[in-house]
């Protein structure tokens, strides 16, 4: 069952339109604060908006913008929410938390209980059915959660950053339970890792100050990523311009590239290029024509093996070496440097 | 559980102690004063007497009752005042709290005018053939109006501190308000909960202005113990040391009842 959805609340500076189709995981992506948990939030029927209408498949969630306007309850959406924290009920054994949802809805208690443990057992926590929430890990206790979830049965899964309060040890463990539960399966997970947003997503959303800003096939948006919280994402250096001829008019100045597409001068266009393409000089090289931007570096950070420098938008990763060899210090003034064939135009 | 070391720092100045110790004493000193005076050798007799006794057996029966009706009608107010969001809410609380700063012979008397034989109530009352003024029943009505504000806070502090997202949670799951009330809202703030009912019991227990007011002091009707002792004290200023003994111990018990449920929540919270 597919979900149609389309809300303002002005309150929150929220205006959002999106469809997923069944069996679809869409990511969200997006700075903080940019209404990715609104959006969450008003499926679920936990906050109301000003106006909007939402379906999954035939059903209504609401429907605020008819005469008669509906607002259905959050019990009866069938839109589980799993957060970043696993709220497991204190009170309850893991066994009764994960048969909380089908007992609400009437399941008798053996046979909730019986649904309880396939999904423990599908999440491999089914050693830990006679535990209360307080005596397991972390990552234990979020995967008991979505088995919790799942044991309601809901045909929209709602995930608000599942992994993000995990350690690094329980992350992968956890990503690799969500795309083997998430398979086949509508959802729609908010994150801030990339990595996520691949393995789990089939399509993507980039959120900024409650609007989507981009949509578009994972893949797509993160190898030619429009906005420049995408392109941070996908650790691209995102230029953005007017396309000309010979290349396209950035505020560095003229960067030329291979095009992608037919890419006609004058339209608004984007060069994006990895920063380990790019290389610093202090002064000017001679040689092949290459792009030259003059940049004053605000940071210098590490960067795995290496060290990016950034100057504004730019970033350029170097290795300690030359690093050192330059000198460089945030101030300088330099020149980044890369070649044509390292940059992607594309029409934006 | 977080214990406080030996070795670690402390921002408290010592002169603080000094000041700490006197008020300590001001709050110790008038038992163990009240305790020197107490005549051993009549002790159990005293507080074996048959009007003691009464006394005792009213206080414990009308405070268990008036614990109950203070859960009944506490529970959906505490709730209403800390997950509700409507206009006059803030007045509401206000008035909830009221009898906390009230003193209680003016309880005493506002009861009187709604319930008594000419009161706002008492008056289609007494055509029901119902008369609650001066009965036991007046005794628990009294209680309940005084201690009422105890488990309204408690439980009021309790539920905030729980937050709304468990429940949130459990809506997403599928279960209606009543079924998330019942099996995740109060089972989490039943500490809470029993904190507050058992400072409602104490404060029932020792309820005396409005109950004497409202209730008058009829002896296996409505002469709870701390009645009994003021009345005793007139005449028999040994049998009222005595009763009094007896209450602070009741009370003693009741505080490190409630005393240690804090504790309990701290745990479950850690826990969590």
């Amino acid at each position: 069952m597919g979900l149609r959805f389309e809300a303002a609340l002005k309150s929150r500076n929220f205006e959002v339109a999106l469809e997923l189709a069944p069996g679809e995981t869409l990511a969200v992506l997006g700075p903080n604060g940019a209404g990715k948990s609104t959006l969450l939030s008003i499926i679920a029927g936990l906050l109301r908006p000003d106006s909007g209408s939402a379906t999954i498949g035939e059903r209504t969630l609401f429907d605020l913008a008819s005469s008669r306007s509906t607002w259905v309850a959050p019990h009866d959406r069938g839109t589980a929410l799993l957060a970043q924290e696993p709220l497991l009920f204190p009170h309850l054994s893991v066994l009764e938390n994960v048969a909380f949802g089908p007992r609400s809805t009437g399941t008798p208690a053996a046979e909730a209980r019986s649904v309880a443990r396939q999904w423990l057992a599908s999440t491999d926590t089914g050693a830990l059915e006679s535990r209360r929430p307080g005596e397991l890990s972390g990552g234990q206790a979020q995967r008991v959660a979505v088995a919790r979830a799942l044991a309601a049965g809901p045909d929209l899964l709602l995930l608000d950053e599942p992994m993000a309060a995990l350690d690094i040890h329980a992350a992968p463990l956890m990503r690799r339970l969500l795309k083997h539960v998430l398979a086949g399966r509508s959802a729609i997970i908010i994150t801030h890792d990339v990595l996520d947003a691949l393995m789990l997503a089939e399509r993507v959303i980039v959120m900024e100050d409650g609007r989507i800003t981009e949509a578009g096939a994972t893949r797509e948006v993160l190898n030619r990523p429009r906005s420049r919280f995408a392109a941070g994402l996908s650790g691209l250096n995102l230029l953005t311009g007017t396309a000309r001829t010979e290349g396209i008019d950035t505020r560095y100045g003229l960067v030329s590239g291979t095009p992608e597409g037919t890419v006609s001068p004058g339209v608004p266009a984007a060069a994006a290029f990895h920063p380990s393409a790019v290389s610093v000089y202090l002064d000017p090289p001679h040689g092949s024509p290459r792009n030259m931007l003059r940049a004053t570096i605000t940071d210098l950070e590490p960067h795995g093996d290496a060290i990016r420098v950034r100057a504004g938008d730019l970033a350029a990763d170097i290795t300690p070496a030359a690093l050192a060899d330059l000198g460089l210090a945030p101030g300088m003034r330099a020149f980044f440097v890369l070649k044509a064939t390292a940059v992607t135009i594309y029409s934006t | 559980m977080r214990r406080r070391s030996g070795t670690g720092y402390t921002a408290v100045p010592p002169w603080i102690y000094a000041f700490a110790a006197v008020g300590a004493l001001f709050v110790m000193l008038p038992l163990v004063a009240m305790a020197a005076k107490i005549n051993w050798a009549q002790f159990i007799p005293l507080i074996t007497s048959e009007s003691s006794l009464t006394a005792l057996g009213l206080s414990l029966r009308t405070s268990a009752a008036s614990t109950a009706l203070c859960i009944v009608l506490g529970i959906p107010l505490a709730l209403v005042l800390a997950r509700g969001d409507f206009p006059g809410q803030r007045v509401l609380r206000a008035f909830v709290l009221l009898p906390l700063v009230l003193p209680p012979v003016v309880g005493g008397i506002a009861l009187l005018y709604t319930f008594g034989r000419q009161g706002l109530l008492g008056r289609s009352l007494e055509l029901a053939g119902i008369q609650i003024a001066f009965s036991t029943t007046a005794v628990i009505l009294a209680q309940t109006f005084v201690a009422l504000p105890f488990l309204v806070v408690s439980l009021e502090g309790a539920l905030r501190t729980a937050g709304g997202r468990y429940e949130a949670v459990a809506a997403t799951l599928g279960a209606r308000p009543t079924t998330v009330l019942r099996r995740v809202t109060l089972p989490l703030v039943l500490p809470g909960l029993a904190s507050g009912a058992v400072l409602s019991f104490a404060r029932s227990l020792g309820e005396f202005g409005a109950t004497l007011t409202f209730a008058g002091s009829l002896q296996g009707v409505t002469r709870t113990l701390p009645l009994e002792i003021y009345l005793q004290r007139e005449t028999d200023a040994d049998a009222a040391v005595a009763l009094s003994l007896v209450l602070v111990a009741v009370a003693v018990i009741v505080v490190a009842l409630s005393y240690r449920s804090p504790r309990g929540r701290q745990a479950m919270a850690g826990a969590s």
